[in-house]
């Protein structure tokens, strides 16, 4: 299969290019840029005058809901849901039910996303049993199932040397680990940013120090056994400083940052809505700057979907009784964009954090458009005008901010292994 | 990025009328201090029924309202269904164990159902804060919905009362010190009356309390916060000294009881640091020995008996307030 995309503004921060060239796939992988190679005919072409063409953007951490409560999501609507925001590869979260600790599931969850032909799933392993933090999870036969990296979620190991062997265990397999900081018995009972603001509503608050007090042990402990680690998710300007000291010491460290909080603050708590109860909770304005800053330096070298898709029932209680969660895959790019109109940062630096910093991290030969790696490949009409509803919305979780709200930018065709795996409507019709 | 102003989930835009009347009673946020004053107004004009022979009036014939407590009380509950009656309205008392599972749910289904039997209000208490203002906002809108406290979050009606008795007994708001004492942390009591005295125009508020039970960031709310009791009662004319549940003593917030009674209980001796002549109010249920004293919860100085009666009063008032604006905007939406 030859295919040629035509006419599109080309955005790759790995070969800097910020253009208007064409672009040519062959076998499903990416063969030029530019002029088409002589003798190359398109069997199929696309038309992207006024789109922007990227590699295809990877997800560090996204639900995918499966195995477990099917009410929430499958591996089938989430990834299609995934290809709707640009995203060509997810990392599927390990807290599935059962979790993601043994090669058995793994290789399930790998075969229905197979079936599936939507998004590539990126496993992320357990990083112990169960993820109870008490006994290593068989860390080799994730690896040789497919994981990418291991973590215990939000289930932090309390155990410090429980923890530090799990670490010098991953390292014997230079197994990347992804840490989502949190001390318990800090953040124990709490559901929103300790501040005026939820000591006023009477909501339990999670203080800073909950994230940095986890980050700063963590730290230390990456140190000691020479892991490789990213931290996700993090919420607190405090823990980005944190990792850029760690950095300029030159620990192997990054981290991300998830959408909905570089966007929302504890303002958000004053009505109550259970959409913006997430976790870790959204935080101050000057923690929304910092962490802005932050993927702005390259601190944070991604940005996260954070999704997790919950049905109605989840979220129709009192803020505290709410399910945690947002869905955000299919909002990213329009917000992400929004970021860039507003300055914070360019279009190259957007498409670096989505897709070259994480295929960096994961060490995949992906998030570029480069001659001979996979063609993965994500088309965005920035000045489309839409609204995620019930026609739009692939992901069976409704539970965004953002539902039946105006958003601009779009992500109009998403491509995997050169197979145009998704269109919308509008870009059908071309 | 949500601006209080046009976020119609904002306390302020659900709980009144396109034209600024009372429709829900929720919180003290965002009301008017000529809201406040007119429920005052109207608790004055319920407060001497008690006496009379006939205690009722016809205001809410015919409506029927149902008290949705999934939290215990006894106390709020029976005043809350004394002023019902008053108002002739018709009452179901209903309580609700919620079961932690699925519990968004049960509420959910919980409330809907009622709402099938045409209930007009409903008067919720319920151990999530924000409780009162998710049913409003999100499940029974066109049903009147009063809140008797959520969570942590507020208590109007018992701050309301608390207002009515500081008016009767002090004249009037301007110029007043008021002091609140003890475990302000868990006390939505104490976020609604900090709030109300602020919209009524006291001079001062203050907070006193050990630090392990006053909030994060409450100083943004206006306050003056004290950790020792005789400064922080010094010529104050109000002393409301709030319940201390045994509870908090597991949570490591505090030593021991006695500790507390040394440092913060209101006592003859600590009372002699207050105004001459200041006033004693609790929310009750008292601790006697914990956070006060007998001889100053039974003395002179002490308006708690007073309180309960005015609770009644004050609950007719909001209740036909609320009913009152619920109506007209069903009028209008038909």
């Amino acid at each position: 299969m030859r295919l040629s995309i035509l006419g599109g503004r080309v955005i790759d921060p790995a070969q800097h290019l910020d253009e208007v060239l064409d672009l040519h796939v062959e076998e499903g992988r990416i063969l030029a840029l530019g002029k088409a190679p002589a003798g190359f005919h398109a069997e199929q072409t696309l038309q992207a005058e006024g789109l922007l063409v990227c590699p295809g953007f990877i997800d560090l951490s996204c639900h995918l809901r499966e195995p477990g409560p099917s009410y929430k999501g499958n591996i089938v609507s989430e990834t299609r849901a995934a290809l709707a925001g640009g995203f060509t590869s997810v990392c599927a979260r390990p807290d599935t039910q059962p979790p993601l600790d043994s090669a058995a599931v793994l290789r399930v969850v790998r075969e229905k996303a197979q079936t599936a032909g939507q998004a590539r799933v990126l496993p992320l392993g357990a990083l112990t049993q169960n993820l109870e933090g008490q006994l290593l999870a068989n860390m080799a036969a994730l690896q040789g199932a497919g994981c990418v990296a291991v973590t215990n979620v939000r289930r932090p190991v309390q155990d410090n040397l429980i923890l530090r062997r799990c670490l010098e265990y991953a390292a014997t397999f230079d197994l990347l680990v992804i840490f989502y900081p949190e001390d318990p018995s800090l953040a124990a009972g709490g559901c929103a940013h300790e501040g005026a603001l939820a000591s006023q509503l009477g909501l339990t608050g999670i203080p800073e120090t909950a994230e940095t007090l986890a980050v700063s042990r963590d730290l230390l402990l990456i140190e000691q056994t020479g892991i490789r680690a990213h931290f996700s998710h993090l919420s607190t300007a405090r823990a980005v400083e944190l990792v850029r000291e760690a950095q300029l010491r030159g620990l192997p460290v990054t981290a991300d940052v998830a959408l909905s909080h570089l966007l929302f603050t504890d303002a958000t708590l004053e009505a109550f809505d259970s959409n913006y109860q997430v976790q870790p909770p959204l935080r101050s304005e000057a923690d929304r700057m910092g962490l802005l800053r932050g993927l702005k330096e390259g601190v944070l070298t991604a940005v996260s979907s954070g999704h997790l898709p919950h049905e109605k029932a989840a979220k129709m209680a009192p803020f505290a009784a709410a399910e945690p969660g947002m869905s955000s895959l299919e909002v990213v790019v329009p917000q992400l964009l929004q970021l860039v109109a507003d300055g914070w940062f360019g279009l190259d630096v957007l498409v670096d954090r989505l897709a070259l910093g994480p295929a960096e991290l994961l060490g995949l030969e992906s998030g570029a458009l480069l001659p001979g790696y996979a063609a993965d490949i994500t088309l965005i009409d920035p000045e489309a005008s839409w609204q995620l509803d019930e026609q739009s919305c692939c992901s069976a979780g409704h539970n965004t901010p953002f539902w039946q709200q105006p958003l601009k930018g779009r992500v109009v065709a998403t491509l995997v292994d050169g197979d145009v795996r998704y269109t919308t409507r509008e870009q059908q019709n071309h | 990025m949500s601006s209080a102003q046009n976020n119609p989930a904002h306390p302020r835009n659900v709980q009144l009328t396109a034209d600024g009347r009372l429709k829900h009673f929720l919180s003290i946020n965002g009301l008017s201090r000529a809201l406040l004053t007119e429920i005052l107004d109207t608790a004055e004009s319920f407060a001497n029924m008690g006496e009379q022979a006939v205690k009722k009036v016809p205001l809410l014939r015919g409506k029927t309202i149902v008290n949705l407590f999934f939290e215990n009380s006894t106390r709020t509950r029976a005043t809350f269904e004394l002023a019902a009656k008053r108002l002739s309205a018709d009452v179901l008392n209903l309580d609700i164990k919620t079961s932690s599972a699925a519990k968004g749910e049960t509420l959910m289904d919980t409330l809907q159902n009622i709402e099938a039997m045409h209930a007009d209000m409903f008067v919720v208490r319920h151990a999530d804060s924000g409780a009162a203002h998710f049913i409003a906002s999100q499940v029974t809108p066109r049903v009147a919905i009063i809140n008797a406290g959520d969570g942590r979050h507020a208590h109007p009606t018992q701050a309301m009362l608390d207002m009515f008795t500081i008016r009767r007994h002090k004249g009037g708001f301007e110029g007043l010190k008021v002091a609140i004492v003890g475990d302000i942390l868990h006390s939505r009591v104490a976020r609604s009356q900090i709030r109300a005295l602020h919209t009524l125009g006291v001079e001062e508020v203050r907070l006193v309390a050990p630090k392990t039970l006053l909030p994060i960031g409450v100083e943004d709310l206006g306050v003056k916060l004290f950790t020792r009791m005789e400064e922080g009662i010094r010529d104050v004319d109000v002393v409301i000294m709030l319940r201390l549940q045994k509870e908090r003593m597991s949570g490591a917030l505090l030593p021991s009881e006695s500790e507390f009674y040394r440092l913060y209980g209101l006592t003859t001796e600590k009372l002699a640091y207050a105004h001459p002549e200041a006033i004693v109010m609790h929310p009750g249920p008292i601790n006697r020995g914990v956070e006060i004293e007998s001889a100053v919860a039974d003395g002179s100085r002490s308006v708690i008996l007073q309180q309960v009666g005015y609770g009644i009063a004050t609950r007719m008032a909001v209740m036909s307030m609320a009913m009152s604006g619920q109506m007209q905007e069903r009028a209008q939406i038909q």
